[in-house]
């Protein structure tokens, strides 16, 4: 009853406080819009459209209704998850007892984010065929699960990577650099998912950057603390089923728009005259059409965004196919369910989900780039992100005004609640490994009360999602998103090898797990800091400098410029004094590195660190164990031990 | 628990059917993460290097490139299709074998 209490208490305050935090509307009326981008689409002309409207507007009272009634059932969730959360087995594994169609729809939610639903919608309908790219990784990222990690990692782990790890290793290091790992992984991809649904909320609904972080990171909190694992699954299950089901009526109202002929849809998307003005002005910057060329085909085709073929196949390899498998929030998930055949079960069932998801995701872009137009998208958000919310917008209004606004609504409503999921296992994550793995095992050396653990999780959870809301407040103007690509790096080259050696490699040590971890995460991070991610002063002084000469020639030729030329001059000139002395955060001229995935030169380097270390280091009572380990991993023997607390 | 630690791993992991059990097992799970990796590597290197192969318009305007990937899409569903159908008819037995044998014989009691 008291936890209720404290439940509904916080639930009230923070929606009062919410709804007196936003400001009035200042709509600018959503027909006007409609009228714009259908104008622009219906134009002959070549001309990117240029009276794309500057924002998308939800319906705030829809999306907030919405939003509510999904948060009040949310809550409704964490407290019964609440009351069913006494022992560390029901806080970190849903005491085993997820069942593996339920686990699949979570770990599917795990990867079917605002990220993948709005930001690779976006990509396609900007890049075409390379935004498919990112489509296709996730797929292949869950072959990797699913094959090598899904059943070990169940028959030996109980609610943290480190239980893996640390099975015939020296407990106390290995789950050290472990936690470390993990928390380190954990907080970076918190940031970034913070970041981008703070900006999101901003961007839709108009509330300040801060309070939005701080909205969403409270709501997780108590997702998180109250509710633990229990709670964190069914959010992602139902967020899943909701964005599944806001993925399929989108789809619907597209296949209709071109009478459901895969056929006409693609001839659309190749004479499409708003795209093809797009691929030669903006994306191949060729101002004079070259005669003959298709530019509308060369949409479909591929490297308008990745051109660097190592890229790719870093990004694919590195990032996809290795690093999903070592996030610690997708490794968790696999200790909810009660034995290796019902992980197996998950992981084909969100396979399945996944697929079907993705396939209509690349489906949607194109019909985003057909209908809404890329000039609009861009125009609305430069990374793509709203093309999604402003085709349902569009579409649903085709049919009647109000569906648009319902439609849009929902949408946004979906996107938040996907974010809220997300962040809510990555706090999980994290905490499991600072409460699990270094207070219970290495300060309190296994030796602390149920009780006591539970307590200890809960207050590092917190502890977790308030470090993250600091961060995330402070990083509004800083870009995030090449943390994700470090996380992935050192999920891929410290992570995995560890876990994939120690599973399977008898003669992997304690050194040889503590090292691999460690040289994982710091080639990770030097390679990433020295690479094109960063920022470097003098390449913007000299993008800063074409742009003044361009300007002056024409002032030297007699032209007059007009009074934005020459605000833009003006701050052309700043740029550059500004920047022409300056070097990166590394005091580099420019990157070291040429990639900005590192995956293909950290993931060797992990695994060879792995061998070399193991072998210099040999402990023959490590190698004795491993017939004890290899058995339970490889047949699931004595997993009840693990999953009765 | 306390029979568990005095089992004899070592006698368990010498056990033929363990034995086999472990190399179809990692037989089929390395050998078809490999096969999925170097179609993926090879899919990544074609987009970039065979620009042509890619643009070539197989049915209608739908291009090699977009059936690819919807082809990767089918290939990741029939790994894990199989990879499921195997693990129920084949592994899944041998391992129920082979625990009710080390029953039987004692050794995990």
């Amino acid at each position: 009853m008291k936890k209720l209490i404290v439940v509904l208490a916080l639930a009230f305050t923070l929606l009062t406080s919410f709804t007196t935090l936003v400001p009035s509307p200042a709509v600018a009326g959503p027909e006007s819009y409609i009228a714009q981008t259908v104008v622009g689409q219906t134009a002959k002309a070549a001309a990117p459209a240029q009276s794309a409207p500057a924002k998308v507007e939800a319906d705030r009272r829809i999306t907030i209704t919405i939003f509510c009634i999904f948060i009040a059932f949310t809550l409704g969730i964490v407290y019964w998850a609440a009351k069913r959360t006494t022992t560390t087995g029901d806080y970190y594994a849903a005491a085993s007892s997820i069942t593996g169609v339920q686990n699949g729809w979570a770990m599917a939610g795990d990867f079917m984010s605002a990220a993948s639903f709005l930001g690779v919608t976006g990509l396609i309908s900007l890049f075409g065929f390379d935004g498919m790219m990112y489509a296709i990784g996730t797929s292949f990222a869950y072959v990797t699960l699913l094959l090598i990690m899904a059943e070990p990692c169940r028959n030996v782990g109980k609610y943290t990577v480190g239980d893996i790890l640390s099975f015939r290793a020296s407990p106390v290091p290995v789950r050290a650099t472990m936690a470390l790992a993990a928390v380190l992984l954990s907080v970076m991809y918190l940031v970034v998912q913070m970041v981008g649904g703070g900006k999101l909320m901003e961007l839709l609904l108009g509330i300040p950057y801060p309070w939005a972080v701080v909205f969403v990171g409270i709501l997780m909190m108590i997702y998180v603390v109250f509710g633990g694992m229990i709670a964190t699954t069914w959010v992602q299950i139902i967020k899943a089923g909701l964005l599944m089901g806001g993925g399929i009526v989108l789809f619907l109202l597209m296949a209709s728009h071109f009478g459901f002929s895969p056929r006409r849809f693609f001839s659309e998307v190749v004479s499409s005259k708003q795209i093809q003005s797009w691929v030669q002005l903006v994306l191949l910057k060729q101002p004079v059409a070259e005669p003959g060329f298709e530019y509308g085909r060369r949409f479909l085709e591929p490297a308008l965004l990745q051109k660097n073929v190592w890229d790719q196949i870093s990004l694919g390899v590195g990032s996809f196919l290795l690093g999903v498998a070592g996030m610690p929030h997708i490794l968790m998930r696999f200790f909810t369910v009660p034995d290796a055949k019902a992980a197996r079960k998950s992981v084909v069932v969100a396979m399945i989900l996944i697929g079907t998801f993705f396939v209509m995701v690349t489906l949607l872009g194109l019909g985003a780039a057909i209908i809404v137009t890329p000039q609009s998208i861009s125009a609305v958000d430069k990374g793509g992100n709203m093309a999604n919310l402003l085709m349902g917008q569009l579409l649903g209004a085709n049919i009647s005004p109000i569906v648009g606004d319902v439609l849009l609504a929902f949408l946004c409503a979906v996107a938040f609640a996907t974010i809220l999921a997300v962040v809510a296992g990555l706090v999980l994550a994290a905490a499991g490994a600072i409460a699990h793995d270094v207070w219970t095992n290495i300060i309190r050396r296994g030796q602390a009360s149920q009780r006591e653990q539970v307590m200890a999780a809960r207050i590092t959870s917190c502890i977790v999602a308030i470090v993250s809301i600091v961060i995330g407040i402070a990083s509004e103007t800083v870009n995030v998103a090449h943390l994700a690509t470090l996380a992935f790096a050192i999920a891929a080259s410290g992570v995995v090898p560890a876990v994939v050696f120690s599973l399977f490699w008898r003669k992997m040590t304690t050194t040889g797990i503590c090292a691999v971890l460690l040289v994982g995460t710091v080639v990770s991070l030097v390679l990433v800091l020295v690479s094109p991610n960063m920022t470097y002063p003098k390449f913007v002084a000299d993008g800063a400098k074409v742009q003044i000469t361009s300007l002056e020639k024409k002032v030297a030729d007699g032209q007059t410029l007009t009074d934005k030329e020459k605000g833009d001059l003006e701050k052309a000139q700043k740029t550059y004094e500004a920047n022409k002395d300056g070097t990166s955060i590394m005091g580099l001229d420019r990157p070291l590195f040429p990639l900005r995935n590192p995956g293909i030169v950290s993931a060797p380097i992990g695994f060879l660190a792995a061998i070399i270390f193991s072998l210099l280091f040999p402990s023959r009572r490590e190698e004795e164990k491993f017939d004890e380990m290899y058995v339970r991993q490889t047949t699931g023997l004595g997993i009840s031990q693990l999953t009765e607390t | 628990m306390k029979e568990q630690q005095r089992t004899d791993w070592a006698q368990v992991a010498a056990n033929p059917r363990f034995v086999d059990l472990h190399r179809k097992k990692v037989r089929f799970l390395f050998g078809w993460w490999a096969i999925s990796t170097i179609i993926y590597v090879i899919f990544l290197v074609c987009a970039n290097l065979a620009g042509k192969l890619f643009a070539w318009p197989v049915i209608g305007d739908i291009n090699f490139g977009y059936l690819a990937i919807l082809g990767l899409f089918i290939y990741c569903w029939f790994v894990a299709g199989f990879y499921a159908f195997w693990a129920n008819k084949v592994a899944d037995k041998i391992t129920v074998d082979l625990i009710d044998e080390l029953k039987e014989g004692g050794m995990l009691r």
